[in-house]
């Protein structure tokens, strides 16, 4: 488990230095982690699964830069998946169909599951709700991999309101899935 | 869309991010609130007009170390929490040090005192005052430090908007302290210590409900 940990931490860092390559590998490994896990504490509701995978995904890149270098990356993945967890019971009030997701003990490498369910909620619609300036730089940088300047001059926008407009698209990305600010 | 398509989305082209985010922001929080509580307090209601006598005096120093330690202690309890998974650590410690200094310190006066005096020793002047003047002083760096906070993400939120109120109260009592006339030790641990608890219940209140994300 803790090579897991020191592989995942790795390509996380690297990722958050900018390499894409690494970054991809980190939030790949993670997604078969996070299903496994989320799939045992959502035994009553396996149809929530794959969209809080997604949900949880989409807030550990959003909230990448809150990483202490000092923690465990598990301890922080581990709090970020529990929190989204727990909003997602909330919003159904269906407590009783918590499974035990309370618990404190970090397993959160335990199990893996590849077996990706389809996801009820199309993040692609959300994202087309997105006004122009967040919508474009996503469509551009982050769905056909152009990099900011070219971005910058297929948009008309400036690098900087490119790189703003992916952070807040993402960002509102995240509000509309939870149901509102 | 497959959540492998949102893995390829979320990685591709990734900018690098700067680490230490939460202690950026915070002091961020911290270096436009205080100013702003400051300057709030010399235009209304002033610094007092003996304050050339008063900085001669060790409890005038007592009195803007208490908040200045509980400011400094919260601070790093803000940063902590502000992370997910963040917990208070030794930071509680440096919360409750110094306020339990301040009662020690308050019980040792009391006890040389004569009964009659109790009255002033805790009371002083301007008692009604001083816990709503510290509330009001508390806002601009509150205000500042949930911002802080809603950038970062806080799993504890009610925790962490008390931590916030906590700070912010301790920003406005040593903010308040050189236009306070008081030098008791029982003083300070009545009417500042709830003039800090104030906004900090106002931030346990608010802060599941503004903090989320």
């Amino acid at each position: 488990m803790s090579v897991t940990e020191a592989r995942l931490r790795d390509c996380f860092l690297r990722g958050l230095a900018g390499e894409s390559t690494a970054y991809h590998a980190f939030l790949q490994e993670l997604s078969v982690h996070l299903r496994a896990f989320l799939r045992r504490r959502l035994s009553r509701l396996p149809d929530e699964v794959e969209d809080l995978v997604q949900e949880t995904l989409l807030a550990v890149h959003n909230q990448r830069h809150t990483y202490d270098a000092g923690q465990p990356l598990t301890a922080w993945v581990h709090a970020i998946a529990r929190y989204k967890l727990v909003d997602l019971l909330r919003r159904r009030a269906g407590r009783d169909a918590l499974n035990d997701p309370l618990d404190d003990d970090i397993d959160l490498l335990a199990g893996s599951d590849t077996e990706a369910a389809d996801a009820r909620r199309d993040l692609a619609k959300l994202l087309a709700r997105l006004p122009d300036k967040q919508r474009l730089p996503i469509m551009h940088m982050k769905l056909q991999g152009l990099s900011v300047a070219e971005t910058a001059r297929a948009t008309g926008l400036s690098e900087s309101a490119v790189k703003v407009g992916v952070h807040r698209g993402l960002k509102a990305l995240a509000i509309m899935i939870r149901g509102g600010p | 869309m497959k959540t492998d398509e949102l893995v390829a989305m979320l990685a591709s082209s990734v900018e690098a991010v700067p680490l230490h985010s939460s202690e950026r922001r915070h002091a961020i929080a911290l270096a436009c609130g205080l100013p702003v509580a400051l300057a709030l307090m010399v235009v209304f209601i002033g610094v007092r007009p003996d304050i050339t006598e008063a900085v001669a005096l060790p409890m005038f120093w007592m009195k803007l170390a208490f908040p200045a330690v509980l400011l400094a202690g919260g601070a790093f309890a803000a940063i902590r929490l502000s992370r997910p998974g963040g917990r208070m650590g030794v930071t509680a410690v440096a919360l409750a040090a110094p306020v339990l200094a301040i009662w020690l310190l308050a019980a040792v006066t009391l006890a040389g005192a004569a009964p009659a005096e109790y009255g002033l020793l805790i009371f002083g002047q301007t008692w009604a005052a001083c816990p709503f003047m510290i509330a009001l002083l508390a806002v601009p760096l509150f205000v500042a430090l949930i911002w802080a906070m809603q950038g970062l993400a806080p799993t504890r939120p009610a925790l962490a908007g008390a931590v916030a109120g906590l700070v912010a109260g301790a920003g406005g009592a040593l903010v308040y302290a050189p236009h306070c006339p008081e030098m008791a030790a029982p003083f300070l641990g009545a009417w500042y210590v709830l003039g800090m608890a104030i906004p900090a219940i106002a931030g346990a209140l608010l802060g599941p409900r503004m903090l989320r994300w």
